[in-house]
């Protein structure tokens, strides 16, 4: 075991923990944000440099501090180490500064983008961002493709956070697409735009932090915030599918069906395509009750859960937002 | 004349091929060190000459050599990095077209102190003809018994393989050429874990320069102790370094480390002096990620010393009014260059070459090109200076691999000591009827990038 | 795609891409595919189209994707057609401050193409490259393995009418480059 505090809270966590789950284990409000790392994905992480902390002690045995920021979901504890997160100036600095590179080249298509309201890259633009661009520069663009019948390329919009290379990996069968090309030039790709033809190729979009992995049936149907999530189940006949979902109703109608994702975005099963895809009457399921969803989130906006008025503004919260 | 070590037999006709070679007393630190050491007292003598690696950052060999895993029944592997890609430094390729039998002689000895059977020499592919040179020259020390099972005689067996890449600077970074040598992406990767506990397909690895391997064969020839004596302080031995520019004799020189910048920018031995007796205007002194210096400071630190070529003097004064030694990559501007254009070559570069992983990196390389290629058009603002230091200070340090900070250097140095360069070119649109020298800007249309502005 | 003859390299190749499969631990085949991407394209015409990207992948039992991820990684290898003699002029720092931007002008001219095109006639494509490790002999231009150095306008002028009558591709390597093992 190792003790080690993040941000002035102490915590013994296993040896060979990351410093990111042990500040996960204190708490969302000390945990580094990610939008590359996924706990399911093995080798995932230390790509996009949100989740950059400072180490002001290495350890007890030696407590010097590292000279850089670093990849939390990358570095392991050490017995005595101090971690510095939302404490850091430095921290907060650079990771406004990773924020402008990840929306340097996207397209700030929020307003007809799928994945708005559920978007980690929304979020961690208004939690960490600025509210200017300093770029006037053409942004990136990419063809929209098709790779399959339910999955849509929007490359546009991809941060490369290779989330789902490895899920294609390490979930499915036979991966065929990856990154293609370096620097800005890459693109997740198949190059013969090939479909991805596989039992689990849909978590691909669960994974997918930002708009750029799409489902298909889903497309333009709705606002996320508009459809009510209800955890279901069923006896899957893919022995490795958990059957457990998340169905996204609008009134009586099953819009989409997802993996249910836990506090920090991450699917807690991934599920097969036919569950995902196929199975979108009631009748498919044994209903659980509605999906706990985070009070904070858009999603919850329309919701019957805990509704909380909004704080009121003060001048000088507003000078802050505006500066 | 300074001492040369590495290109003692430099001049020697036929040189290159291994009879000339071993007339010259070629291998014989195989014969030392198989013989006469242990693979642990190889190890000892080049950690008590203070050689530092050679292809840039400079770090103790013998220590990271110590620091290689040696668990049991798992091999281990010497990786030779030859993948020399940093602008302005091209003394690896100097050294194996005219000496390869030299770094076969270190790959051997290094081999045998660390215990490896199976050595590769990870080749940029641009140096395709040297795979040629190199590949001969590896099968005339197979056919005379320095390469094969059982060399000399002892149990000790070693293959040695010359592998080529493809066109990326980034595999000089030493966990993407191992990648690259798995035959992936060459995306550095994350460390830890380190190469010296699981490097090349999982196993321990030691990665080395070209120069740091041949240096090995001086050092057991001549003992450590004594190689130690040679240099300045903590910059132990000899030195190539790859001059370049508007300079009269560019080419590599071996300098012992400790003769001032003047001298080697100035006599006859080395650079002999600006080309057309023009003045100096300043210098990129490690390759091209190291900060440039105008002249006063190259050829003096802040505190009025004269500035030396060694590790030490040339960090003199931190990033403030100091550089590097780094891969010795001498790049001499005379007093018509600028430092702008420059500039945005370089920037243009990093950009060209940055992996696309972390996205620091991935995006902050090719904003940065813009941005001064836009100055470079005359359409930069006074703010745009601020935001290109702005830029590089969020890139540096917060990337995966060194390529962020090497392209943030260049950036900040020219700004830090130039700024009025950038500023002319902003405020003096004519300046821009100067450009003479410039080419398109990576994956920019220019015309459409700048009719809004 | 469909015109595209089967891929069928020759016996040389074959060879010597087994011969360096033997350079590498076993089951460690995939470190071959640099280089036999390299003799791939030395063989089919300087590029590497994706039957025989695919033709690799089936040689070293490996997914065609991985084959498509690292070729479009390396700078070297061409993914699209180019022309017989592939004249790459460097760019980067030292060149650039020895007048290779009036090297490259020069070529562009000569040939009536811009840099990253091929002439008319497929003999010649120009590409301008970052630095290729010959600083100290600048300006310089690499066609295939070979470096041509310390140019001048006349040099590059006499490489042209050279290169205009030669039949070949250009390559970086061929059958006598790597020693067998």
């Amino acid at each position: 075991m190792a003790k080690i505090t993040i941000d002035g809270i102490q915590i013994e966590v296993p040896d060979g923990t990351t410093i990111l789950n042990a500040a996960r284990m204190i708490g969302p409000d000390v945990a580094p944000p990610t939008m590359c790392y996924y706990s399911k994905l093995k080798t995932s992480g230390g790509y996009c440099r949100t989740c950059l902390v400072e180490v002001t002690a290495g350890s007890e045995k030696d407590p010097r501090p590292m000279p850089k920021l670093v990849a939390s979901c990358r570095t392991t504890v050490m017995d005595g180490m101090i971690v510095a997160n939302n404490t850091s100036a430095k921290v907060k600095d650079a990771r406004a500064g990773v924020v402008e590179f990840l929306l340097l080249n996207h397209p700030l298509d929020c307003p007809v983008c799928d994945q708005a309201g559920e978007c980690h890259l929304q979020d961690l633009s208004y939690d960490h961002g600025n509210y200017k661009t300093r770029t006037d520069f053409e942004r990136r663009t990419f063809e929209k493709i098709d790779i399959g019948e339910k999955i849509q390329l929007h490359m546009t919009r991809c941060i490369l956070c290779y989330r789902c290379v490895k899920t294609a990996e390490q979930i499915t069968d036979g991966r065929v697409h990856g990154v293609l090309n370096r620097g800005d030039h890459a693109e997740i790709s198949t190059y013969i735009e090939e479909a991805i033809d596989n039992d689990f190729s849909g978590n691909v979009i669960d994974v997918c932090p930002v708009g750029a992995l799409t489902d298909k049936t889903f497309r333009f149907k709705s606002r996320v915030w508009f459809t009510k999530p209800v955890d279901a189940n069923r006896n899957c006949e893919n022995e490795r599918c958990s059957g457990k979902v998340v169905l996204w109703y609008q009134g009586e109608e099953v819009l989409r069906v997802t993996g249910r994702k836990d506090q920090w975005g991450e699917v807690e099963e991934f599920i097969c395509n036919t569950c995902r895809f196929d199975k979108k009457q009631t009748s498919d399921w044994t209903i659980e009750g509605p999906r706990k969803i985070n009070r904070h989130s858009v999603i919850s906006a329309n919701h019957y859960m805990n509704l909380v008025k909004p704080k009121e503004l003060k001048l000088n919260d507003i000078k802050q937002i505006t500066e | 004349m300074g001492r040369k070590i590495l290109l003692e037999h430099i001049d020697v006709p036929g040189i290159n091929t291994y009879e000339v070679y071993r007339s010259k007393g070629g291998y014989a630190s195989v014969e030392k060190a198989l013989k006469t050491m242990s693979p642990q007292e190889v190890v000892e003598e080049v950690k008590k000459s203070g050689l530092r690696g050679r292809g840039g950052a400079g770090f103790p060999t013998g220590m990271k050599w110590s620091f290689l895993a040696k668990p049991e029944g798992v091999p281990s592997y010497l990786v030779c990095n030859a993948d020399e890609s940093e602008p302005g430094t091209f003394k690896d390729r100097y050294l194996m077209e005219h000496l390869p039998h030299l770094l076969v002689e270190g790959m051997i000895t290094s081999s045998y102190a660390l215990g490896a059977n199976t050595s590769y020499i990870y080749i940029r592919g641009e140096y395709f003809y040297l795979v040629r040179i190199l590949e001969k020259a590896i099968a005339e020390a197979y056919a005379n018994g320095w390469l094969g099972k059982n060399i000399l005689g002892t149990n000790y067996s070693l293959d040695l393989y010359v592998h080529p890449g493809a066109g990326a600077y980034i595999c000089g970074e030493e966990t993407a050429l191992l990648e690259s040598l798995e035959g992936k992406r060459g995306n550095p990767r994350i460390k830890p874990p380190f190469p010296a506990i699981a490097g090349l397909y999982g196993c321990p690895t030691v990665v080395n320069n070209v120069e740091t391997i041949a240096a090995v064969v001086p050092i057991i020839n001549m003992t450590g102790d004594e190689y130690a004596k040679i240099g300045i302080g903590r910059s132990a031995g000899t030195k190539l370094i790859s001059a370049s520019g508007h300079i009269k004799k560019p080419g590599v020189y071996e300098i012992e480390m400790g003769i001032t910048v003047e001298d080697f920018i100035y006599s006859d031995e080395y650079c002999g002096g600006i080309l057309n007796d023009k003045k100096l205007k300043a210098v990129v002194a490690g390759g091209s990620s190291v900060p440039i210096l105008p002249a006063d400071l190259i050829l003096t630190t802040a505190n009025g010393e004269k500035r030396l070529m060694s590790y030490e003097s040339l960090a003199d004064g931190g990033f403030a009014t100091g550089t590097m030694l780094g891969s010795g990559g001498f790049i001499v501007m005379d007093e018509s260059t600028s430092i702008v254009q420059n500039l945005h070559t370089f920037a243009r570069f990093y950009h060209h070459e940055s992996c696309g992983q972390c996205s620091p990196c991935r995006e902050g390389t090719g904003w940065m090109e813009k941005i001064i290629h836009k100055i470079l058009k005359g359409h930069g603002t006074l703010e745009d200076i601020d935001l290109l230091w702005d830029i590089q200070r969020k890139i540096e340090g917060n990337t995966i691999c060194p390529l962020g900070d090497a392209a943030a250097w260049p950036v900040a140095s020219a700004i830090r000591h130039f700024r009025q360069e950038f500023e002319d070119f902003v405020k003096n649109p004519s300046a821009q009827r100067e450009v003479k020298y410039y080419f398109h800007c990576n994956n920019i249309d220019t015309a459409a990038a700048y009719s809004s502005l | 795609m469909s015109e595209l003859k089967e891929v069928r390299f020759s016996a040389e190749s074959k060879d010597l891409i087994q011969n360096l499969i033997k350079r590498y631990p076993e089951g460690k085949q995939k470190s071959v595919l640099i280089p036999a991407l390299h003799i791939a394209q030395a063989e089919y015409d300087g590029w590497l189209s994706v039957p025989v990207m695919d033709k690799i992948a089936e040689i070293l039992n490996i997914k065609p994707i991985e084959v498509y991820e690292v070729a479009s990684f390396y700078s070297m290898f061409n993914l699209n057609p180019v022309g017989k003699c592939l004249i790459e002029v460097c760019r980067t720092s030292s060149c650039w401050l020895r007048g290779a931007n009036d090297v490259v002008a020069h070529i562009e001219k000569r040939l009536g193409i811009k840099d990253g095109e091929t002439t008319p006639d497929g003999k010649f494509t120009i590409k301008t490259v970052e630095c290729l490790g010959s600083c100290g002999t600048a300006p310089m231009l690499q066609i295939g393995e070979q470096f041509f150095e310390n140019l001048t306008l006349e040099k590059v002028d006499e490489l042209i009418n050279k290169y205009k009558t030669e039949s070949k591709y250009s390559s970086y390597l061929d059958g006598t480059t790597f020693r067998k093992n």
